[in-house]
């Protein structure tokens, strides 16, 4: 009972792959299968670093066990952009200048696109609330803040 | 922080996690749902069971109901399920607005209404809520089913009155009537977000009088609990522009500052204060919020 055969779907992709019971969703994700974007970070569900989505939900991977996430479907920020073409919420954070070091930026964009899906209109108060949990230690959060407002604003034009 | 080595187990049924933990009752086992009190406690070096058993996945006790009387919350119902249900607001706005200043998004996603009381962290939002709204327990074991009064579930720090091979199913919230008010607020910890002190009432009115009171604090001792002094000083009192101040003094009556709990960010000394001024503050704002609807 301390090996189990799983299944994943990362990115619409299947995989099927042994875990450890102890093993987190973040390092399955990153040394299993190679998905590098989401990061590691704290390791202690503050900083939002390892920020992935499960059946469509904005969790931290660090504080899920891979096992908890047989046979779920899984989104990193590799599989946002479509076609060769970034999501409309990675341009904005490369248009506005959203990050620095670039660490937290898989983190902050899809707690982002999570976010802007249950709210396509907010205002900065609800941008900075919705990023609590994505500690970013370079930009000062200003730049971030402006590239969701900015994202909200391309995803309506979308529609 | 990688956790050290278990087993885990996934039950398909709450009889078979009923089953499992019997089975493995002399091991050190854990219960995990939503995973965010387990996993950190783990990883922290604090728990290093050697069973886990997943309940996550069963459907029997995920999802919530909102009564005529009551709201019943499914044990692994997740902060985020509560906050997407229509008339969640109307119903329980106490445990409604409680739940969306846990965590952060991304928590909120995963963790869990019953996985939140059965960890009974002291700094925890939700526990002084259940209390001060005299929620019920439903727990489930070998014995069969149970309910206890949440004013009695909380027994010390991450201790409660669960057995070895128990389970939380359900919690039990009545709704907030037309002539009753309820709130929760906190002086949160400016890093973590846990409660320094965290203050929950729920204010029942007969005319300009008060009927009944309940009111708990939680962060402010090692588990969640009722302010019984402030609420007697309430109960059958006249709603004045003094009252809050008045009895919220009596939220630190009986209480010895070695109840209080005592930390690098608060001492018991200054716990006592802002028990007192968020006793008041709870009061208050309970009282204006008599037939007034909350908002999302």
């Amino acid at each position: 009972m301390a090996d189990h055969d799983i299944t994943l779907t990362v990115n619409g992709e299947e995989y099927d792959l042994a875990v450890e019971s102890r093993t987190l969703l973040i390092h399955a994700l990153r040394e299993g299968l190679g998905y590098t974007g989401p990061n590691v970070g704290c390791e202690s569900t503050l900083c939002g670093a390892c920020t992935v989505h499960v059946d469509g939900e904005a969790i931290k991977a660090c504080t899920t066990l891979a096992v908890q996430a047989d046979g779920r479907e899984i989104t990193t920020v590799e599989g946002l952009g479509e076609d060769g073409e970034l999501h409309p919420v990675q341009e904005s954070f490369q248009e506005e200048h959203g990050l620095q070091c670039g660490y937290c930026t898989p983190g902050m964009i899809m707690t982002s696109v999570d976010f802007l899906e249950e709210n396509p209109d907010p205002n900065r108060d609800e941008i900075r609330e919705a990023l609590e949990g994505n500690i970013c230690r370079c930009t000062g959060y200003q730049n971030i803040v402006n590239a969701v407002e900015s994202a909200a604003e391309k995803l309506e034009e979308a529609e | 922080m990688f956790p050290n080595k278990f087993d885990y187990v996934r039950a398909t049924s709450v009889a078979e996690a009923i089953d499992l933990l019997e089975e493995y009752a002399d091991a050190d086992t854990e219960i995990l749902a939503g995973g965010h009190s387990l996993l950190p406690t783990i990883k922290s070096g604090l728990a290093s069971p050697e069973v886990v058993v997943d309940i996550s996945g069963l459907d029997e006790l995920a999802g919530l109901e909102i009564g005529p009387e009551t709201t019943t919350f499914g044990a692994t119902t997740t902060y985020a399920d509560v906050l997407h249900t229509d008339g969640v607001y109307d119903a329980v706005p106490d445990v409604a607005e409680t739940v969306e200043v846990i965590g952060d998004r991304q928590v909120r996603n995963a963790g869990t209404m019953g996985g939140n009381l059965a960890h009974a962290d002291p700094a925890s939002d939700l526990p002084a809520v259940v209390v001060a709204a005299d929620a019920t327990i439903q727990i489930q074991g070998p014995d069969g089913e149970r309910a206890v009064p949440a004013s009695e579930f909380f027994i010390a720090m991450y201790t409660t009155d669960l057995g070895p091979s128990e389970l939380i199913t359900a919690i039990e919230v009545p709704n907030v009537g037309d002539d009753e008010g309820a709130t929760y607020v906190k002086k949160k910890s400016p890093s973590s977000g846990y409660a320094m002190v965290g203050v929950a009432a729920r204010l029942r009115t007969d005319g300009d009088s008060i009927e009944a009171a309940r009111l708990a604090a939680n962060g402010a001792f090692d588990h969640a609990q009722r302010l019984e002094a402030a609420e007697d000083a309430l109960v059958g009192a006249t709603v004045t522009d003094d009252l809050a101040a008045t009895a919220a003094g009596a939220a630190t009556d009986g209480v010895e500052e070695w109840e209080l709990m005592d930390d690098i960010q608060v001492s018991s000394d200054f716990r006592g204060q802002l028990l007192e001024v968020y006793t008041e503050r709870a009061i208050q704002q309970a009282l204006d919020r008599v037939g007034v609807a909350v908002s999302a």
